[in-house]
């Protein structure tokens, strides 16, 4: 689906910000991307659209060279959310900016009138149907966002700080989308610093730390290993950290590595239910 | 003593047709850290727009009850003066940071006070040390990170000596190693200071450990207030979403572990797990 091999990038042609990576991800997969700040996520993710080229080495989104590929091409494929929702939005009405890439992508209007429709619903915006895009909170602007690319139905979803801002009961609903996504077998890329939400949903996590890959895996072994996470100034997990005191202490399996709280619960009982 | 009273608030926005807060009651006392949660759009921040008189003054409206903040009347008072008492941190700091330096932006505000030019040196000192910002006192802020912009617009507010902080998702825009240094520091300044804060976050993973108090809003209303722990154990807590060492507890507490108190960190659950099991062994 992706392939990246030996990756380098700079802005400016003197500071390196990406030094050589390498990265394959599988159709259906969902990723995430760790990393404290600076350490190149988000000039990573801006190679899976072609926002920007390697300097050397190559990407390639669904067999096309993102360096020969049309941006407009790989859009169509690649939808991207940035961080900041302020940048992404054009539009006069919440419906429009939905319908604004539907139409760009050639949706028939009233194909792209009922998908509209089904983004907004999904992401509880269809209240505000007819109002500025600039009206909308924070979070609810971040969401139409997310709610514009899932529109236009791209192979691959990338969201960079999905959860930031959004309280519980949005994130959860952020958390069925994913599950949704991946039911249809889409590949998502999560670029966040939120550890519990990356716990629960993602299947495989990669950190960065200053432009290179630090570790790439399986979410339970990345962000079950507390020393990988100390060196790119991550958080563990709650559960994990509360297991990690436990193994010191000698209280429970030290090779155990419990992610969830019902996992935990089960190495402290000794397998009791 | 009472530093805010709200007695049953309610308050519309001009042009809107609900109330955005209905008939709230809502205390907070000297020296008191209180965490404000609940779903977007609840109310939380119309409430901290009443506590320095950004309402009425500035969203216009309709206001009732009864709404008093270090002893003034919300309504009568200008804001200049609610602000020398009340200090507001928002969750974007470069909406609040407009200066050519660290050191001019805590200045600031003291210069437009009248305070002597002494006494501004002496709190811009304590203050550029308390936050550790002293080697950037030079710096734009625009040029600092997100963390660092947010200390410097708490230190700004801070050195105007308010006797309440309010600070609505003061961390949303940060990395969690950042905004847990953020709130351990407004922590800090609640007990070496005596300041009152009141902290809106949706992370309760990192905010709850400080709490005195945990109060949930929903659809304009306080549903349930009281001591962290046994706010988190009620039912409403289902819609600000549990932390996992909250939840663990009750799935081990379910399992007949007595671990006493809910526990709010790691380490307080690992503790409260380890006393178990060192009793059962004994015991066994």
């Amino acid at each position: 689906m992706v392939r990246i091999e030996d990756l380098h990038f700079s802005y400016d042609n003197e500071v390196e910000v990406l030094k050589g990576i390498d990265l394959e991800i599988e159709r259906g997969e969902i990723v995430s991307i760790m990393g404290e700040n600076g350490a190149g996520k988000t000039t990573l993710i801006k190679h899976l659209n072609g926002l920007l080229k390697p300097r050397k080495g190559r990407v390639e989104v669904l067999g096309m060279d993102t360096r020969t590929t049309p941006v407009a091409k790989l859009a169509r494929h690649v939808g991207i959310v940035f961080q900041n929702p302020d940048f992404q939005l054009f539009a006069e009405t919440v419906e429009d900016e939905l319908l604004l890439a539907l139409k760009n992508f050639g949706f028939p209007p009233n194909v792209a009138k009922r998908r509209a429709m089904w983004a907004m619903k999904v992401f509880g915006l269809e209240k505000y149907k007819d109002r500025s895009p600039y009206t909308l909170s924070v979070g609810e602007r971040k969401r139409l966002c997310i709610a514009a690319v899932l529109c236009y139905d791209p192979d691959i979803i990338v969201l960079d700080e999905p959860t930031s801002g959004q309280d519980f009961l949005q994130k959860e609903k952020i958390m069925e989308i994913l599950y949704l996504l991946k039911q249809q077998n889409k590949t998502v890329v999560l670029v966040t610093h939120d550890v519990e939400f990356v716990v629960r949903r993602s299947d495989r996590v990669v950190v960065m730390r200053d432009g290179r890959i630090l570790a790439d895996g399986p979410t339970r072994e990345v962000l079950g290993n507390v020393e990988i996470l100390k060196a790119a100034r991550l958080k563990p997990p709650q559960v994990v950290e509360t297991a990690r005191i436990l193994q010191v202490k000698g209280l429970i399996d030290p090779q155990c590595i419990p992610i969830t709280p019902y996992e935990l619960a089960k190495e402290v009982t000794g397998g009791r239910p | 003593m009472e530093l805010a009273e709200l007695n049953t608030v309610s308050f519309r926005y001009q042009g809107s047709p609900d109330y955005a807060l209905r008939d709230v009651t809502f205390t907070l006392k000297e020296g008191e850290y209180v965490l404000l949660t609940g779903p977007s759009g609840c109310g939380k921040s119309t409430l901290c727009r009443i506590l320095n008189g950004l309402i009425p003054h500035f969203y216009r409206g309709e206001l009732k009850g009864e709404a008093r903040v270090a002893g003034y009347d919300v309504r009568s008072t200008p804001t200049y003066i609610l602000a020398r008492h009340v200090g507001m941190v928002f969750q974007n700091p470069e909406n609040q940071l407009f200066l050519s330096s660290v050191e001019r932006e805590l200045a600031f505000g003291l210069e437009n006070l009248g305070v002597s030019e002494s006494e501004i040196e002496r709190r811009i000192k304590w203050a550029l040390e308390f936050f550790n910002l002293t080697e950037l006192k030079d710096r734009p802020p625009y040029m600092l990170s997100g963390g660092q912009q947010q200390k410097v617009a708490i230190a700004s507010v801070v050195v105007m000596e308010p006797e309440i902080l309010v600070l609505d998702e003061p961390t949303a825009n940060l990395d969690p190693l950042s905004a847990e240094g953020i709130l351990s520091l407004l922590d800090t300044l609640r007990r070496e200071k005596g300041i009152s804060v009141l902290l809106v976050e949706h992370r309760l993973e990192i905010a709850l450990k400080y709490a005195d108090r945990l109060v949930i809003m929903q659809d304009g209303q306080i549903v349930e207030e009281g001591d962290p722990r046994s706010v988190l154990l009620s039912k409403r807590a289902s819609v600000i979403g549990i932390p996992p060492v909250v939840e663990a507890h009750k799935v081990l507490s379910g399992r007949g572990l007595d671990l006493g108190d809910v526990s709010l960190t790691p380490h307080e659950l690992a503790s409260a797990i380890e006393r178990v099991m060192r009793c059962g062994r004994r015991g066994g």
